[in-house]
């Protein structure tokens, strides 16, 4: 096995692997929920939407043969579960964690429930680029298969990050997270503007999912996401609502996936447990580094009644 | 016990004991049926663990006088006990197999002294006799057997002499299973080693991938795994090129050029023995246990890439296995630290206690059970 024995050099190569590999779903969930969340309304129902993306991508994918017709359909059928999402909250007297929560439910049931005959049969894959053709280590060509989902997902955050910054869309967006009277005075309709921003991110969610069901792991079944959805919306608070900040965030949750299975391939196999619990160590040891008695969440929308 | 609820409970439970009753004498009172419960931890075809279950149950669905009711994705908590109770209660099962490891101690056992005249049966459970009561057993394949006979084609096919297996948790069940695999490989080339992973637990689609690929980045050529559902390891190990053994179930339309064999259940043998037992008005086996020789476990076909020296070494040791001249568990046997866990001139055969506590892992091992 000349060659491909790199020992230990496996770890860091296995976590960069695996950073490409795992990040995506977290890079769309969090995006959108980022771009939600700026629009100063919060959707815990990405998890629901992840799943129900998931399901009718596979699905899709399934019937018509067409895999990328199955993530323009996740994509879709999350814009309606986040256009709904909004539209609920926009009724007087509706708090929307509550209806987040209830929706997250909703979408996970009724992706199980509509997902039931897409257990078992094969659907076709999305594929990936060799990125790694140049290297003579099948570990890094193995690495280095990336999907296209994972470009368009950083594209879509460096173009996030700048649309908010830059355009008169993204400041109308921001207005309506920081300040309603505000957006009012510029006649900007603040329900019109949060619809718009949370259907929009329950597309980058359904997104997400597709990638989760036709790309990796490849294949549907119920428990597909185990909580990354939820994870995805926890990242949102510790990136500071900044899409490029998410994209790191996400990239640093896939590596810390796989700490547990690369490290265990290598042969340090006692305590996998811990490791396994490294993601979630992660999220706590990061919400106490960035949290402080002085002020409130650096960064959050005015308007987002979650964290006031 | 029943003096403790009130009137409605009491009436409720009344009724339902009558069913019980009723029930029990099946075979007297043909035109009730006997009604068999089945629950399972996950979806019922998930290509793995359930599936195999629900396969079985299938099978009984054919059966005359016998109504199958089944719930799926119950979770090892309280909340199987509220599924055998409304089993009981509302369809009037009086067979029971809850087929899930965790199910069997606190809350089979909870139910079965609730509940003394309707039979339990679980699949895998320790069953002692004078520690459990009666009206339970647990019925299990020994599937090492065949996982022994996979793991010698994986040895025979391996190129980078690196095997793998994708688990799940360090249970004795899934350590026996890589053990028998890992010296089923080494039985035709001393020189293989077999990487293990443990993912935490039954299905957790990302990690399984992640392990099968993290073990593909350090040269595996032939993975195998123990969780529920082997779709995701058999599909991603297909589609990185290298061979797959399957597990539960034949998976090989998952992997048309990469899957040797596999590991099968048939469950059917036990639950068609065991509910053609209780329409005569017996009760089934309190410790059912059986291998190849008895049917309860099988290998897949074989897939295109096996060679012919490899099938003939399998058909070599499934003889051995089944007419009993050959044990897998017998000593001198090392684990993975050097220490001897099977002396010299000790043998166990597969029905003996001590295999099923297996805590170690045997020479060969890649990977530690803590």
């Amino acid at each position: 096995m000349d060659g491909s024995d790199i020992g230990l050099w496996g770890v860091p190569l296995a976590m960069l692997a695996g950073a490409i590999r795992v990040s995506t779903p977290f890079i769309f969930v969090s995006l959108g929920e980022c771009l939600t969340e700026r629009s100063g309304r919060i959707n815990l129902g990405l998890e629901g939407t992840l799943m129900m993306g998931a399901m009718s991508a596979y699905g899709t994918a399934l019937l018509s043969g067409s895999p990328w017709l199955g993530v323009l359909v996740a994509a879709f059928v999350g814009l309606l579960l986040g256009a709904l999402h909004a539209a609920l909250c926009q009724l007087p007297k509706v708090n929307d964690i509550a209806t987040g929560i209830g929706l997250m439910l909703f979408g996970t049931g009724l992706a199980f429930f509509l997902g039931k005959p897409y257990i078992q049969p094969k659907a076709p894959n999305l594929g990936a680029l060799d990125l790694g053709a140049w290297s003579s280590i099948p570990q890094v060509q193995q690495a280095l298969q990336v999907n296209p989902l994972f470009l368009i997902g950083i594209a879509l955050a460096f173009a996030l990050a700048w649309a908010l910054k830059n355009t008169r869309w993204g400041l109308i967006v921001r207005l309506a997270g920081e300040s309603v009277d505000a957006a009012l005075a510029i006649g900007a309709s603040v329900g019109r503007v949060r619809l718009m921003a949370t259907a929009v991110g329950g597309a980058f969610a359904g997104i997400g999912g597709a990638f989760l069901s036709l790309y990796y792991p490849g294949s549907w079944n119920e428990g597909l996401s185990s909580g990354q959805g939820l994870m995805a919306v926890a990242l949102v608070i510790f990136a500071r609502w900044d899409p490029i900040r998410c994209l790191w965030a996400s990239l640093l949750f896939g590596a810390a996936g796989a700490i547990s299975p690369a490290l265990q391939s290598v042969g340090v196999t006692q305590g996998y447990y811990l490791f396994s619990a490294a993601p979630y160590v992660l999220t706590l040891a990061l919400m106490i580094a960035t949290c402080s008695p002085a002020r409130s969440v650096r960064g959050a929308p005015a308007e987002l009644g979650a964290v006031k | 016990m029943i003096d403790k609820f009130n009137i409605g409970r009491r009436a409720l439970l009344g009724g339902a004991a009558s069913a019980v009753a009723f029930g029990l004498a099946g075979g007297a009172q043909a035109q009730k049926p006997l009604v068999v419960g089945f629950i399972y931890v996950g979806p019922r075809d998930d290509y793995g663990y359930n599936q195999a279950h629900a396969e079985g149950a299938a099978v009984l669905k054919k059966m005359a006088g016998v109504k199958v009711v089944e719930e799926e994705k119950v979770p090892e908590t309280v909340a199987v006990e509220k599924s055998m109770e409304s089993m009981i209660n509302m369809d009037g099962a009086t067979l029971l197999f809850p087929t899930s490891f965790g199910y069997f101690d606190p809350h089979m056992l909870r139910m079965a002294a609730k509940y003394p005249k309707i039979q339990f049966r679980h699949c895998g459970g320790l069953w002692t006799a004078g520690k459990n009561p009666m009206n339970t057993g647990s019925y299990f394949g020994y599937i090492d057997e065949a996982q022994y006979l996979s793991g010698i084609v994986a040895g025979s096919t391996t190129k980078s002499g690196k095997i793998g297996f994708v688990a799940a948790k360090p249970i004795p069940q899934v350590l026996r299973n890589i053990n028998a695999f890992t010296m089923g490989a080494r039985s035709v080339n001393p020189k293989v080693t077999c990487q293990v992973i443990f993912t935490g637990d039954w299905s957790l689609p990302v990690k399984e991938a992640e392990a099968t690929n993290s073990m593909i980045a350090q040269g595996v050529d032939v993975v195998t795994c123990h969780v529920d559902s082997p779709k995701v390891v058999i599909e991603t190990a297909e589609r990185a090129g290298i061979y797959t053994c399957g597990y539960h179930t034949n998976q090989a339309k998952l992997a048309p050029k990469g899957y040797l064999t596999g590991a099968e259940w048939q469950w059917e043998k036990i639950y068609v023995d065991f509910v053609e037992t209780m329409k005569k008005g017996g009760v089934p086996g309190n410790f059912v246990r059986g291998g190849l020789k008895e049917g309860y476990v099988k290998n897949s076909p074989f897939g295109p890439a096996v060679s012919d020296a490899a099938k003939a070494k399998v058909e070599e040791a499934r003889k051995g296995i089944v007419d009993g001249s050959f044990a897998i568990f017998k000593g001198p046997l090392k684990d993975n630290k050097g220490n001897t866990v099977i002396a010299a001139g000790t043998t166990y055969t597969q029905t003996e206690p001590v295999l099923e506590g297996m805590n170690y892992l045997v020479e060969g091992v890649l990977g530690a059970t803590s």
